[in-house]
């Protein structure tokens, strides 16, 4: 170990152990076959069969979930419950945004760095599927009058009071996808990085052809071995991302009309992340576990950062949480093997791309000196991203650093870097390392 | 608290400062509480101390887990020589009954889990029924499986407080109710969860429920003016599934009510006398020997040392999914292995339905999914109890999976075939360790069929096998060891009695006339049908099978089918139709008696021939094999029970007739002349 220092400072090590997520289900606009603790558990129960200890062996479960169902309140506890992990074991769940399934997974590594637990699953778990529909304020007021109300002359008077406007849905998971301070959609902060940084719509729309190009790749070389099939009470079997189009291309994406900022804006459905269901989830280990158990180590969770930025450019959080990582690394670009960027929107990964690169954007926005060297699109994102995906905001944080731990043992590659933005203004970047404690190090 | 100062073995006495005295049943001689002779002595002399110093308020209740009262002692029913005596002793437990019904003070039953037969027809001479709403509590008269209705006054008070619709249907049925249905039809006052029970004791005591008024339809049913259209119809719908000739008790039941008159105590002494002329029945006592040997199975199962909890089931096909289904139903933990994934979908939505229909409860349901773990890559394997090959019949495949499978498993672990035509011994010679190899031979449907075989070899680890038989205990099943031969016990005894159906049907019998002449003997479901259901490729690979083994020839007609892909039932098509509406023919009024004699007395030749063979270790584990595992008329008690009431020498003679007539496949078996020597000795 000459150049890197481990961030979980005096901590001990964190292992991966196994990882597993299940395929991304488009949402179809209606509540999908599965619910958010379905899909975790799902997995889970997949990835714990293989383990030569017991569900009831782990210290605790920690998922991260943006919006659970009304009935899955604390939702890691229901799917360690359901998961067999005993009555004895604790479970929180945790809620960044998009930075959920990653902020589980920084946790549970800080559980295992200092010692309080030896086995955790982490990970997200999300069915935007099944946001819940809401009734307008107005109407739950005269809803909860009805309810008081005494007589029928009284409930008469009521019903009176009754106007179209109390049966307009509120539509949760759009209600989410606003910004409540700057009270922009994220599709439109997306829209402020493209004039801010002149992407065109043709360049997002490539960059969407290629994140399909890239997944249909991935998925025809048996690359995406992390995928455990789901197994709907129905009979159906799910086992590929359904999101991937191989039939993708620039002129189709050019037919898109603007989604978020009509007639004139540049982000469409088709170069934003899609709506999807699903879960990761990692197994992580202490060094003790990994003798006890005899557990094979796939790589080492290093480091990992959060940043706070203007809500409007909540886009450009990857480039505020990784430089702060690389420089407490002491770590350059060059030194980083492949990169995950997650696709909220492709403006905002083309954004992220431009400001790293950037002098100015470094010194007004990052106080530093000067820019970083340019992040290779070839090293980036290279098995496709949320565009071709989906990106179920609780478990893509976990999803991308499951799959660049994958990409770095396909490639016989050391580090990774994978980072996200999160709504509200934020971004989380972690560090992996692959192999074992004997691998690339010392 | 005091006690009184007598000393009981069954019951506790308790009288609380506010007057209230409580009687709790816990029988010292069981885990489970029954109405023994002994219980219901104490019961009496309790009721006098009561009756001379009233208290408050008498609550009746349950010391056993477990749950209330299961009924009569059915272990008591043997000892029954004559109707005279039976009448004594139903006599005494109604006058118990009414004593307690007379009692000028609110008599409470508090009920938690089983409240059958007996004990319910205690609870309802209590003037208040409170139940716990616990998933475990059922309640309901059971008597009819055992071929008598209830006796205690349970037929009228259950008539009284449900009307004769409600409890008609389940006096006739023999179905139990959870709490909440018992709450709705009236049967009970109050359903609360457990934790209520003595407030809910309480609140009854401060202010009694009112009387509850019966239905419009329960109340017209009950006037004489319906009774006897009520009681046709009633007769219509038992007659479907039950022959008089063969199952007296609900017709005995119907028309008891049909006589009931305004005089109590008359219709007390119709009561007793229709029971105590049904549990004197050959019927009854062959059933009543049903239930035993079901107990005797059971008893096979309980040992203490490990229970599997994670089982593996490979293969994803009928067999092997539905085992894997019943293990997570019952609360195991089960991966289940198929590289078809479409097919373990199958799995997952068959579990589904099941789970939908048994649990109900949206949680259970989900429980029971979550337990169900579709495994491709069969990492369960390694953590599993307990390992069983359920994929198709084929040595060579299943020895190269064993073969795969064992450096895998884990040092305790049993490894099982559910194979139903291939030697154990063949199986095993793969094998490092084959000591630990069982057969668990499951029935098709697994839902429905109480039975697997537990097949050992000569080299069979004993631990091994009495812990494959706790597994099928703790799974709900009844385990009956048999001995590793072709086609082990019911196999082996229906074979020939569906070859000899088939073959009647070469000769020109129609398959109508020869599923009739079966079901009036008492079989479920005739031997055509049957080889339909079964499959009639699956009967031909059987049949080959026993072929090799005993001699036997393969009907053509059975081959002629299956190559015309007329498989049966799964076809559409094979010796019926079942494409379209099924069709009613009809058999025609007389049926010769010889084609039932053909089909029974080859299925009894070779239940002769079993025993004497040792397939399973006596008697009665071959009547009670035979009947759960085949259905056989289980108001005969079986077939060797059958042959001791028809007598030995009387079958070998119709046999031997039968060998003149028809050959060889009727020689009676060497094994009839210890059986008649057996029925010679005084």
């Amino acid at each position: 170990m000459n150049n890197s220092r481990p961030a979980y400072i005096d901590g001990r090590r964190v292992y991966i152990i196994d990882t597993g997520r299940t395929p991304f289900l488009k949402a179809q606009g209606k509540p999908g076959p599965f619910r958010a603790s379905d899909l975790a558990v799902s997995v889970g129960k997949a990835l714990l069969a293989r383990q030569p200890f017991g569900p009831q062996a782990l210290d605790e479960l920690i998922i991260g979930c943006v919006i659970p169902g009304p009935d899955e309140v604390n939702i890691a506890r229901l799917v360690a419950l359901r998961l067999g992990c005993g009555k004895q074991m604790p479970a929180w769940t945790v809620q960044r945004n998009c930075g959920s399934g990653m902020q589980a997974i920084d946790s549970a590594a800080m559980s295992i760095a200092y010692d309080r637990a030896d086995l955790v699953l982490a990970g997200g778990t999300e069915a935007m599927s099944h946001a819940p529909v809401l009734l307008p304020p107005q109407a739950v007021a005269l809803l909860g009058d009805w309810r008081q109300a005494r007589s029928s002359a009284e409930k008469l008077r009521l019903l009176a009071r009754l106007r179209p406007a109390h049966f307009r849905p509120v539509f949760g998971l759009l209600q989410g996808l606003i910004d409540p301070v700057v009270n922009l959609s994220m599709g439109q902060t997306a829209e402020e990085l493209a004039r801010r940084f002149a992407i065109s719509r043709q360049e997002m729309d490539a960059f969407s052809v290629e994140s399909h190009r890239r997944l249909a790749h991935a998925e025809d070389q048996g690359w995406l071995g992390e995928i455990e099939p789901l197994y709907a009470p129905d009979g159906r079997v799910f086992d590929h991302d359904d999101g991937v189009r191989r039939d993708s291309s620039l002129e189709r994406l050019a037919r898109l009309k603007p989604a978020f900022d009509p007639p004139f804006g540049l982000v469409t459905a088709g170069n934003s992340a899609q709506v999807s269901d699903g879960a990761a989830l990692l197994l992580l280990a202490s060094a003790r576990a990994v003798r006890q158990y005899k557990l094979p180590v796939l790589g080492r969770i290093i480091d990992c950062t959060w940043a706070g930025l203007e809500p409007a450019q909540m886009g450009l959080g990857p480039v505020h949480a990784m430089a702060p990582l690389l420089l407490r690394q002491r770590l350059t670009p060059a030194e980083i093997d492949y990169w995950e960027i997650n696709e909220a929107f492709a403006a905002q990964v083309l954004a992220c791309q431009a400001a790293w690169q950037s002098d100015a954007y470094a010194r007004e926005e990052l106080g530093l000196e000067q820019g970083f060297s340019a992040i290779p699109p070839e090293r980036l994102n290279v098995d496709g991203g949320a565009v071709a995906l989906g990106h179920p905001v609780g478990s893509s944080g976990a999803r991308i650093v499951l799959h660049l731990l994958q990409i770095l043992q396909r490639n016989g590659a050391r580090r990774g870097l994978a980072s996200l933005c999160i709504g509200g203004g934020q971004g989380g970047a972690m560090l992996l390392e692959s192999g074992g404690e004997n691998g690339h190090e010392q | 608290m005091s006690s009184d100062n007598y000393s009981y073995r069954h019951w506790r006495s308790e009288r609380d400062e506010s007057g209230v005295v409580r009687l709790t049943l816990d029988r010292a001689d069981s885990g489970t509480n029954s109405l023994s002779q002994e219980v219901l002595g104490e019961l009496e002399q309790l009721l006098t101390v009561v009756e001379a110093t009233p208290p408050r308020a008498l609550v009746i209740c349950s010391g056993k887990r477990s749950g209330f009262i299961a009924g009569a002692d059915v272990n008591e029913f043997s000892a029954i020589s004559s109707p005279a005596a039976a009448l004594q002793l139903i006599r005494r437990g109604q006058e118990i009954m009414t004593r307690i019904e007379a009692l000028p003070l609110p008599t409470i039953a508090l009920i938690h889990g089983f409240c059958l037969g007996g004990g319910l027809e205690l609870a309802l001479a209590c003037r208040y029924r409170i139940v716990s709403i616990d998933p475990s509590t059922r309640l309901g008269f059971p008597e009819i499986q055992l071929g008598i209705h209830p006796g205690f006054g349970g037929t009228l008070r259950s008539i009284r407080q449900v009307g004769p619709l409600t409890a008609l249907e389940m006096m006739l049925t023999g179905r139990t109710l959870g709490a909440a249905q018992a709450r709705k039809i009236g049967l009970v006052d109050f359903a609360v969860p457990e934790r209520q029970l003595e407030n809910a004791l309480q609140g009854l005591l401060a202010k009694p429920p009112a009387i509850r008024q019966l239905p419009p339809a329960e109340r017209m049913a009950g006037l004489a003016l319906f009774r006897t259209p009520v009681a046709l119809f009633l007769r219509r719908n038992v007659a479907k599934k039950a022959d008089p000739r063969h199952y007296p008790a609900p017709y005995a039941l119907i028309d008891l009510w049909r006589g009931f008159r305004g005089d109590a105590a008359a219709n007390f002494t119709a009561e007793a006398g229709s029971v105590a002329r049904l549990i004197t029945t050959d019927s009854s006592r062959n059933l009543v020997r049903v239930f035993q040997l079901q107990e005797r199975l059971k008893s096979l199962g309980k040992i203490d040392s490990g229970r599997p909890q994670a089982v593996h089931v490979v293969g994803g096909g009928v067999m092997g999914g539905d085992i894997a289904i019943w293990c997570a139903l019952q609360g195991l933990t089960v991966t289940i292995q198929d590289l078809d994934k479409a097919r373990l979908g199958q799995v997952v939505k068959r579990g589904q339905a099941l789970f939908i229909r048994v649990l109900k409860e949206r949680r259970a349901i989900e429980a029971a999914l979550d337990r169900l773990l579709p495994d491709p890559a069969g990492h369960g394997v390694a953590r599993a109890d307990l390992v069983i090959e359920a994929i198709f019949e084929n040595a060579s495949a299943k020895q190269a999976l064993f073969t795969k499978l064992e450096p895998q498993l884990r040092p305790g672990a049993i490894l099982a075939s559910n194979t139903s035509s291939i030697p154990l011994e063949e199986l095993a010679e793969c094998l490092q360790r084959p000591e630990r190899l069982v057969g668990l031979h499951f029935f098709n449907p697994v839902d429905r069929m109480q039975l697997v075989e537990v097949v050992g070899m000569a080299s069979s680890d004993p631990e091994v096998l009495a812990r494959a038989a706790a597994f099928v205990l703790a799974i709900k099943r009844l385990p009956l060891p048999v001995r590793s031969s072709p086609g082990f016990l019911v196999n082996r005894v229906l074979m020939p009695y569906l070859l000899e159906a088939v073959t009647l049907v070469e000769e020109g019998v129609s398959p109508v006339v020869i599923d009739r002449a079966a079901t009036g003997f008492g079989m479920p479901l005739g031997p055509v049908r049957l080889a339909d259901a079964v499959g009639l490729d699956i009967c031909l690979s059987v049949a080959g099978i026993f072929a090799r083994h005993f001699a036997t020839k393969v009907p053509a007609r059975l081959q002629e089918l299956v190559a015309a892909g007329r498989l049966g039932r799964k076809s559409g098509l094979g010796f019926y139709d079942y494409r379209g509406k099924e069709s009613k023919a009809s058999p025609g009024n007389s049926i010769p008696a010889e084609i039932g004699d053909r089909i029974m007395l080859r299925l009894l030749n070779e239940a002769v021939a079993c025993r004497r063979e040792r397939v399973v270790a006596d008697s009665d584990l071959l009547d009670a094999g035979v009947i759960f595992g085949s259905g056989f008329a289980p108001f005969r008690g079986g077939p060797l029970q059958h042959i001791a009431a028809v007598g030995a020498t009387t079958c070998v003679a119709r046999l031997a007739e039968l060998e003149q007539k028809h050959g060889s496949r009727f020689t009676p078996d060497p094994g009839w002349q210890e059986l008649i020597r057996q029925q010679e000795k005084p």
